[in-house]
């Protein structure tokens, strides 16, 4: 590419700069036409990174405005800043938003996930609120495979390494193990911040003259390209793409966050964006768009790690730790002493100007100038033709009857104790710091959702980001609500109020109108069930293009969703007492259709997954949070992967290692059904005996089945006839099937 | 009592040790930025987790040379209490104010868990109100935390052990060693007594919320023998 580069090129080489962007010969002209003259070289590369999927969300974007944006608690509406902002209580307000980083760790695991880290937390600081927990939905292929294990070594070291040392802990997520994710995994992460009402920052640049500063870390040409990169599917080539995955420096990152919100607690700072994805050019042209103005800089007041960059490169460099502010004229040299007290950057790069402009300096020569509409709002914009995917009624028919049920249904609860999805994640989970801060009231592994506290309000944030890849690929539209049910499920089982969500959209190619099918109808059930559950979505990400040579990965929807509580301390998953009963509160039935059991066990992905009724759901959601007030519940579990009788076996050793005896079951026709059957609202509740009479009242009140299966006690996990196991064989196969 | 926590660049338990101390204990509680030389009249110092200065090179290796250090060591050697956790303890060691050095854990990997100490020694002011043999729950999180020392320091070093990583019921063995220390040591003490280090972290267990009191012992400690000390003079 450097041959490219080099002074003067031809149209040919632009257009062949251009289309290294994946931008057409028709948009090239586009681009003569807006500008009114052929494009500098800086100019290609600004349209490009501008034009690709992940900056200007082309394919994606008519779908996303389907999300419902409003709510009483939301200060700050998603795509208005960097994250949405809902309120909490006492001023105090919750920041949060998800990003994928899956083809750099694909290539490069430990950076790639580790930048993850790092650009998701930015986006949280950003906004002025502190981070204060990050979680991570990260998907492979089988673990059996070396490759997987390489990938996952290196995702779980980066997001370590790159956490760890800022100090934000690293409290919940999920890991699952799908041999579509084999040539693509997925690796989306989460960071919440909190800040009071009154430190909120915003993202515009406004005031024509204030000085624009560049703060952090030095640019280099590490990251070149990076969202033209991501908008591509992976092939064999793509090892050859490294270059554009860039490199992390975790403490540069912590001292930029340290010294951005002191800088924004003074009133010096106008305006604030970082440099995430498209770097300077997306920053610049954001600001410059929310404010309305131009805005002008010269690429040689930049840091620069190495001599000789060019403006090509500083603009399109995705350096991390580097961030972009707007400020009050004469407050300059305030502003640097913040940064320089950290050993930080901080130089005056460029001003807003009158006019709409984005303008780019090298030195004395104007070498980009163009109205910044074109790169924001006015971005090409594509209606992609959909069509509901062959394979789907024929996946979709499942004959139960034919699957033969095994003979010993201890042995498959075994089995599915030790399949990684479901198996322990201690191993993972002990390598991130998951407790700096002293705020974590849940620790990882032992409740449906993790739970930070909100030191001085005696109340808690709980967060869980979760998905099911199959059950989207097997119905779009139920999956996409039944990832939103899930997240408010696990937010209520901690006895939190499910109050936003934010999003992680991973699929195929969007040219495929199959894959378009998939995502238009996983947005509607995601829409639908976000409306129904009153939990609007405040920002997200849309990663397409995740496609290995040979096939494209299930259409996966990862949902973080957030809730509150008033208290500081949640209910947890594990049994607690000898004695107490064991209760099921249900609204449908479990059924074996796209089960993990059905994949896994049987080896087939077929069926149907469980449907959603959100009334149904709404009054589960009511039963829970009222007996949570009423104070009874001493655990509440979610039947998710592997059924109610993992479910209950995961109860058993979450916490300690206690028995459970169930001898009054619901009634199926088939027993692996009842086992390991999934259905979308079964909560597995304990409670002492006397409160039984309580929860039976509540559960009727609010039209939830309510049936006691059994009571805690023990050292051995009973099931009706078919399984009798010492929970500490249990507990060994599930705890030590992951090993790093 | 006066306490203060040493701020380097890339320190991030320094703030959990402060909410500690003034929230929980109702301490006077100080921030020592790192470019200054000047303890501001403390009666404590806590050295606090982290990764200083990023840690890039050995751990502490730079931390040893800030200003604020030098004050530390002269505080030290005039018998000032000094408490130093993780980092903290990786810094203390580097200024050579405790025997030994701390390296990559035995799996190579960062662990971040709670684990139960034996307390070996109570002759110390971080541990006079606790009781000899004494199991208590603190967690760890570090990467480098594998306590070692040469030939030579071994007997100090023993002598020196106000920690061991142990199992619910005090025994301790290699099999329950989180880390590959030395003898299992997670914490010690100079040979004056007045400077702790420790790989585990106190001010994470020390509210009910978190499911832990047992490392607000440490803290009670110091501020008893202080004050003790105070009644006496």
């Amino acid at each position: 590419m450097t041959s490219i580069l080099s002074n003067n090129p031809s149209e040919e080489q632009l257009r062949a700069v251009a289309a290294s962007h994946n931008v057409t010969n028709e948009q090239y002209d586009g681009i003569v036409k807006i500008l009114g003259r052929t494009p500098t070289l800086t100019e290609v590369g600004i349209f490009g990174v501008m034009y690709s999927e992940h900056c200007s969300y082309c394919s994606s974007k008519p779908y996303l405005k389907t999300f419902p944006t409003e709510g009483d608690r939301v200060l700050v509406k998603a795509g208005e800043e960097n994250a949405g902002v809902i309120d909490l209580k006492d001023d105090w307000c919750v920041v949060f938003k998800c990003e994928s980083h899956n083809h750099p760790s694909a290539v490069e695991p430990y950076q790639g996930a580790a930048t993850g880290v790092g650009g998701i937390v930015r986006d949280i600081f950003t906004m002025g609120a502190r981070p204060v927990a990050l979680l991570n939905s990260l998907r492979f292929g089988p673990l059996k495979d070396d490759r997987t294990k390489f990938l996952l070594n290196g995702v779980v070291r980066g997001i370590a390494g790159y956490g760890n040392c800022l100090g934000v802990p690293t409290v919940g997520g999920e890991v699952v193990f799908d041999e579509t994710y084999r040539e693509n995994p997925l690796v989306n992460v989460m960071c919440i911040g909190l800040m009071r009402k009154e430190d909120m920052a915003k993202g515009a640049a406004k005031g024509i003259g204030n000085p624009i500063m560049y703060v952090g870390s030095a640019t280099g040409r590490d990251g070149l390209g990076g969202a033209s990169f991501a908008s591509r599917e992976l092939d064999d080539e793509s090892d050859a793409d490294r270059p554009a995955v860039q490199i992390g420096d975790p403490f540069a990152e912590k001292c930029l966050i340290e010294a951005t919100l002191e800088a924004l607690k003074t009133a010096d700072v106008v305006g604030i964006q970082d440099m995430g994805a498209a770097g300077l050019t997306c920053s610049m042209s954001e600001t410059a768009s929310r404010g309305n103005c131009g805005v002008e800089m010269d690429i040689q007041k930049v840091p620069m790690r190495e001599p000789n960059m060019s403006a090509y490169d500083v603009m399109l460099s995705e350096s991390q730790e580097r961030m972009l502010l707007i400020v009050e004229q004469g407050s300059q040299e305030r502003v640097k002493a913040h940064f320089k007290r950290w050993g930080l950057n901080a130089v005056e790069i460029g001003k807003v100007t009158e006019g709409n402009n984005l303008k780019v300096y090298d030195g004395g020569t104007l070498v980009a100038d163009l109205p910044v509409s074109a790169i924001t709002d006015d971005v090409p914009m594509y209606d992609r033709p959909t069509q509901k995917p062959a394979y789907l009624d024929q996946a979709q028919a499942l004959d139960v009857s034919s699957i033969p049920q095994p003979q010993n249904l201890q042995k498959t609860l075994e089995q599915l104790l030790a399949l990684p999805t479901i198996a322990s994640k201690r191993a993972i989970y002990r390598q991130y710091d998951h407790m700096v801060q002293i705020n974590t009231t849940a620790l990882p592994g032992a409740s449906d959702a993790a739970v930070i506290r909100l030191k001085g309000t005696q109340g808690a944030l709980a967060a869980s980001l979760d998905g099911n890849g199959r059950y989207c690929y097997l119905d779009p539209y139920e999956g996409g609500k039944l990832s939103v049910a899930e997240g408010a499920r696990n937010v209520v089982c901690v006895g939190a109020k499910p109050l936003a969500v934010t999003d992680c959209l991973n699929f195929g190619n969007p040219m495929d109108p199959e894959i378009m099918w998939q995502f238009k109808e996983c947005v509607r059930g995601m829409a639908e069930a976000c409306v129904a559950f009153g939990t609007p979505v405040t920002g997200g990400n849309v990663s397409l293009y995740n496609e290995g040579p040979n096939a494209a990965i299930d259409p996966t929807p990862v949902v973080g969703m957030v809730g509150f509580m008033e208290s500081e301390t949640p209910v947890t998953s594990g049994f607690k007492d000898a004695g107490d009963a064991i209760v099921l509160l249900s609204i449908d039935q479990a059924q074996l259709g796209a089960s993990e059991y059905l994949a896994n066990i049987c080896g087939k992905r077929q069926g149907k997954p469980p449907q959603v009724d959100f009334e149904k759901h709404k009054a589960l959601h009511r039963c829970m949070l009222e007996a949570h007030a009423k104070q009874i519940l001493k655990s509440a579990h979610d039947v998710s992967e592997g059924g109610l009788a993992v479910c209950v076996a995961e109860s058993c050793f979450s916490e300690k290692l206690i028995g459970a005896t169930l001898d009054t079951l619901p009634e199926y026709e088939r027993a692996d059904t009842l086992l390991f059957g999934e259905a979308s609202g079964h909560i597995v509740v304990s409670c002492a005996a006397e409160e039984v009479k309580t929860l039976r009242t509540i559960a009727e009140n609010t039209q939830v089945s309510c049936q006691v299966l059994g009571k805690v006690g023990g050292a051995q996990l009973k099931i009706g006839t078919w399984i009798e196991a010492k929970v500490s064989d249990l507990e060994s196969l599930w705890g030590n099937s992951i090993t790093l | 009592m006066k306490w203060g926590v040493v701020v380097f660049p890339g320190s991030n338990c320094d703030q959990d040790c402060v909410h500690v101390l003034h929230e929980v204990l109702k301490q006077e509680v100080v921030e020592l930025w790192h470019q200054s030389d000047d303890l501001q009249g403390c009666d404590a110092i806590v050295v606090p987790g982290g990764f200083s200065y990023g840690d890039y090179l050995r751990c502490g290796a730079i931390a040893k040379l800030s200003p604020i250090m030098q004050a530390v060591k002269a505080f030290a050697e005039q018998g000032g209490l000094v408490i130093g956790i993780c980092n903290g303890f990786q810094i203390l060691l580097e200024s050579g104010l405790l025997p030994g050095a701390l390296l990559p854990n035995a799996g190579l990997k960062f662990i971040c868990e709670f684990v139960y100490l034996r307390v070996e020694r109570t002759d110390t002011p971080f541990t006079q109100n606790l009781q000899k043999g004494q199991v208590i729950r603190i967690p760890i999180a570090h990467y480098d935390g594998r306590y070692s020392v040469s030939a030579e320091q071994e007997t100090a070093a023993n002598h020196a052990a106000v920690f061991r990583y142990c199992d619910v019921d005090g025994n301790v063995s290699e099999a329950i060693n989180p880390n590959g220390s030395y003898q299992s040591i997670a914490g010690v003490v100079n040979a004056q007594g007045n400077v702790l280090g420790l790989m585990p972290h106190p001010e994470r267990a020390a509210e009910a919320a978190l499911g832990e009191t047992d490392g607000r012992l440490l803290f009670e400690s110091m501020i008893n023998h202080f004050e003790q000390a105070r009644a006496t003079s």
